[in-house]
């Protein structure tokens, strides 16, 4: 079945003397990069200039704290069942008496860390997380010379409290619609998914 | 007679280090021209546009550790660049740079020696300057490095009879074999490129094969070769065979344009030569050469950067097949047509 | 003695060593490089009789040509001690003969030679381009395209040698 209509036949034609003689190509050739010789260049200056990102760029997490300043990470672990590289783990706590203004949940991840090397920045972490804690920033994860320094662990991914990241940019009210939609599969916890799969039955 | 010694022995001095300050700024200029063509800045790091950079690719080279492989021959492998190097800096010699400088009664020519077989002087440097590169390759004894060895030497054997018959053809046009003369006898006409218009293709084809230039650098094909006949060099021997390349590039198009481009002869000379002083001419010659050779270079670098490498089968066929044939009909046109038009 | 009776002696030194060093060395790839300086060598004296034209040949089809390709055979065949095949001494018998024989005809033609004319042939032009031209092309113009003829012949055969039967 043809779907498009890109297809091409390919035929060996028998090609012109012009063809043969291969100088013609060559001067096309040529003049093509004669004009490349003269167009502004394409690159920038790296460290000096940097090129703008985009709002949703997706790089170094951030774990945000809400307003009070409070961890808004809960360890419900659906970050974690998101990754398809499998690169973040947690451990989960209690809460104790007089710690609520470090943690706003009663639970929250006492360890938790996020492996740079197996992270592919998806951003499937982002979409899942139920508690607007994590997410993608423009910062770029630097280089190191040690593997163990790439899994990053709470002192590296939740935010100064005195320099909060800015992620307005890329919560839009597209994406915040997105995330409350119920009906899409990762944003589904297993009680909402069992409520859909019994209103299927009774139709 | 002292007089004499002494200036040739500056000129030498002075064609030599105009040899080796081109190579390396040659080495710049192409990481620039290859950046240009592919929209990039290239190197800018090193002083004011990267200048600087070869000056620091070159303390590079000194200071890298120097790797001898024990299983090779130590003297031969290190004879290997150095031929690569001398047979490179030889052909500078023939080289009419300009006319004559006079001062006093003497005149001074800017050309270290004019012998009266000079194009046979180059062939014979040039058939020679196979001997480092092969020489290297079998004494690093490596596979790759063999390799690319054997790539070299059929390579050069097949252009250079191509070449050769290519130059046939000019000489019969013009009547000598010294390079001093045939410049001179383009000065304030045609240069022989208009006579020759086939015979000046070939060499040039020929010219970007016998330096291993693309889209012939098969001896030092990376993709099959890893480097080539240069594998298993390190440090300034390395250096050594990559200068060698770029002087070669300098010389060939230095020969290219002597030859057919007019050399140091200014376009439209005739016009202006009564009203300027000789020796004002002879600085103005050349920088004209000089610029014609710059140009020259450019577009080895220009061709290097858009044609992809050949296949060694499509080397061969070119190199034999085509050109020669085509390097003989034209030796057998200028024939004709000198017949025709009473010239002989 | 004049710088070129020096000059003459040091290249006689070099041509003889080298060629000796060619028969005596054990690796084939170092006899060719030997060959390669004798024959350098050799242009040298070419060089000394003031015939350039021949002094540029030698270095153009000797070294540049005829040796490449020597060496290239060599390098691509790999010759050395641990694959070399014992030889028989038969060939070594035959060969040392005729080496022998060629010996004696050299000797006694430089015998027969008259020495008086050496001095005159080197003041002459006669190894110059223009007049070596005109001698090859006007005394000896037969000769010359029957050669070329030969050479005809030896480039047939060799395609003739290289093809495959076609069946």
């Amino acid at each position: 079945m043809q779907l498009t209509n890109r297809k091409k036949v390919v035929v060996k034609k028998e090609m012109s003397l012009a063809e043969k003689l291969y100088l013609p190509a060559i001067t096309n050739g040529m003049v093509i990069t004669l004009k490349h010789f003269f167009k502004k260049s394409a690159t920038v200056k790296y460290p000096e200039v940097k090129r703008e990102l985009s709002g949703t760029y997706r790089g170094q997490h951030v774990l945000k704290r809400d307003e009070q300043g409070a961890e808004r990470c809960t360890a419900c672990g659906l970050c974690a069942v998101a990754c398809p590289a499998e690169a973040i783990t947690m451990e989960a706590g209690e809460r104790k008496k007089g710690e609520e203004n470090l943690y706003r949940e009663e639970k929250y991840a006492v360890i938790y860390e996020i492996n740079m090397l197996r992270c592919i920045f998806c951003g499937l972490c982002e979409e899942a997380c139920p508690k607007e804690a994590i997410f993608l920033t423009d910062r770029i994860v630097p280089t190191d010379l040690k593997r163990d320094e790439f899994i990053y662990g709470k002192d590296k991914l939740v935010e100064d409290i005195k320099q909060p990241v800015d992620v307005t940019k890329r919560q839009t009210q597209n994406v915040l619609d997105f995330k409350k939609d119920k009906t899409k599969g990762h944003n589904q916890t297993w009680a909402d998914k069992q409520k859909l799969l019994s209103d299927k039955k009774h139709h | 007679m002292l007089v004499f010694v002494i200036y040739k022995i500056i000129l030498v001095l002075v064609v030599f280090a105009i040899s080796l300050g081109v190579a390396a700024y040659s080495t710049y200029a192409e990481r620039k021209v290859a950046a240009f063509m592919q929209d990039r800045v290239g190197p800018d790091r090193a002083g004011p546009f990267g200048l600087l950079q070869p000056l620091a690719d070159g303390l590079k080279m000194f200071m890298k550790e120097e790797i001898i492989p024990t299983v090779s021959n130590k003297f031969l492998f290190i004879l290997g660049p150095s031929l690569a190097m001398l047979t490179a800096l030889m052909a500078g010699v023939i080289i009419p740079w300009g006319g004559n400088i006079t001062m006093g009664n003497t005149s001074f020519p800017l050309q270290i020696t004019d012998i009266n077989i000079g194009i046979l002087y180059v062939f014979g440097v040039v058939s020679f300057g196979v001997y480092g590169i092969m020489i290297g390759g079998w004494a690093s004894n490596n596979k790759y490095s063999l390799l690319g060895a054997l790539r070299a030497s059929s390579q050069m054997i097949s252009y250079e009879i191509a070449m050769g018959l290519a130059i046939v053809a000019l000489v019969m046009t013009t009547g000598t074999l010294s390079l001093g003369e045939i410049v001179a006898q383009q000065s304030g006409t045609w240069f022989n490129f208009v006579y020759q218009p086939l015979g000046c293709l070939i060499f040039i084809i020929c010219a970007f094969a016998e330096t291993n230039r693309a889209p012939f650098d098969l001896p030092e094909c990376e993709t099959e070769l890893v480097g080539g006949y240069h594998t298993e060099y390190s440090s300034m021997k390395l250096g050594f065979y990559l200068f060698a390349e770029y002087i070669n590039m300098f010389i060939s198009s230095a020969i290219i344009v002597s030859l057919y481009f007019g050399g140091y002869n200014l376009p439209f000379q005739n016009l202006i030569t009564q009203y300027i002083d000789g020796n004002v001419l002879s600085i103005l010659q050349f920088l004209c050469f000089f610029t014609k050779v710059l140009m020259g270079i450019f577009f080895f670098m220009w061709v290097r950067w858009t044609i992809p490498r050949f296949r060694y089968d499509q080397l061969m066929n070119l190199g034999w097949k085509i050109l020669i044939p085509l390097a003989i009909f034209n030796i057998l046109a200028t024939g004709v047509m000198m017949y025709a038009l009473g010239k002989v | 003695m004049p710088l070129s009776q020096y000059l003459f002696f040091f290249l006689s030194f070099v041509a003889v060593l080298s060629a000796l060093l060619v028969i005596l060395d054990k690796n084939p790839v170092h006899s060719v490089l030997y060959l390669i300086i004798t024959f350098f060598s050799i242009a040298g004296h070419f060089l000394l009789l003031n015939a350039n034209f021949l002094f540029i040949v030698q270095i153009i089809v000797y070294t540049g040509a005829i040796m490449v390709l020597f060496l290239y055979v060599i390098m691509m065949l790999n010759l050395n001690k641990e694959i070399e095949p014992h030889k028989k001494n038969i060939p070594k018998v035959a060969a040392a003969i005729s080496a022998g024989i060629f010996l004696m005809s050299l000797i006694a033609l430089l015998k027969g030679a008259d020495v008086n004319l050496l001095p005159a042939a080197r003041n002459s032009n006669i190894g110059l381009l223009e007049n070596l031209g005109n001698v090859l092309f006007k005394e000896y113009m037969l000769p010359f395209e029957i050669s070329s003829l030969l050479f005809l012949g030896a480039m047939v055969g060799a395609v003739f040698l290289s093809k495959k039967e076609i069946n």
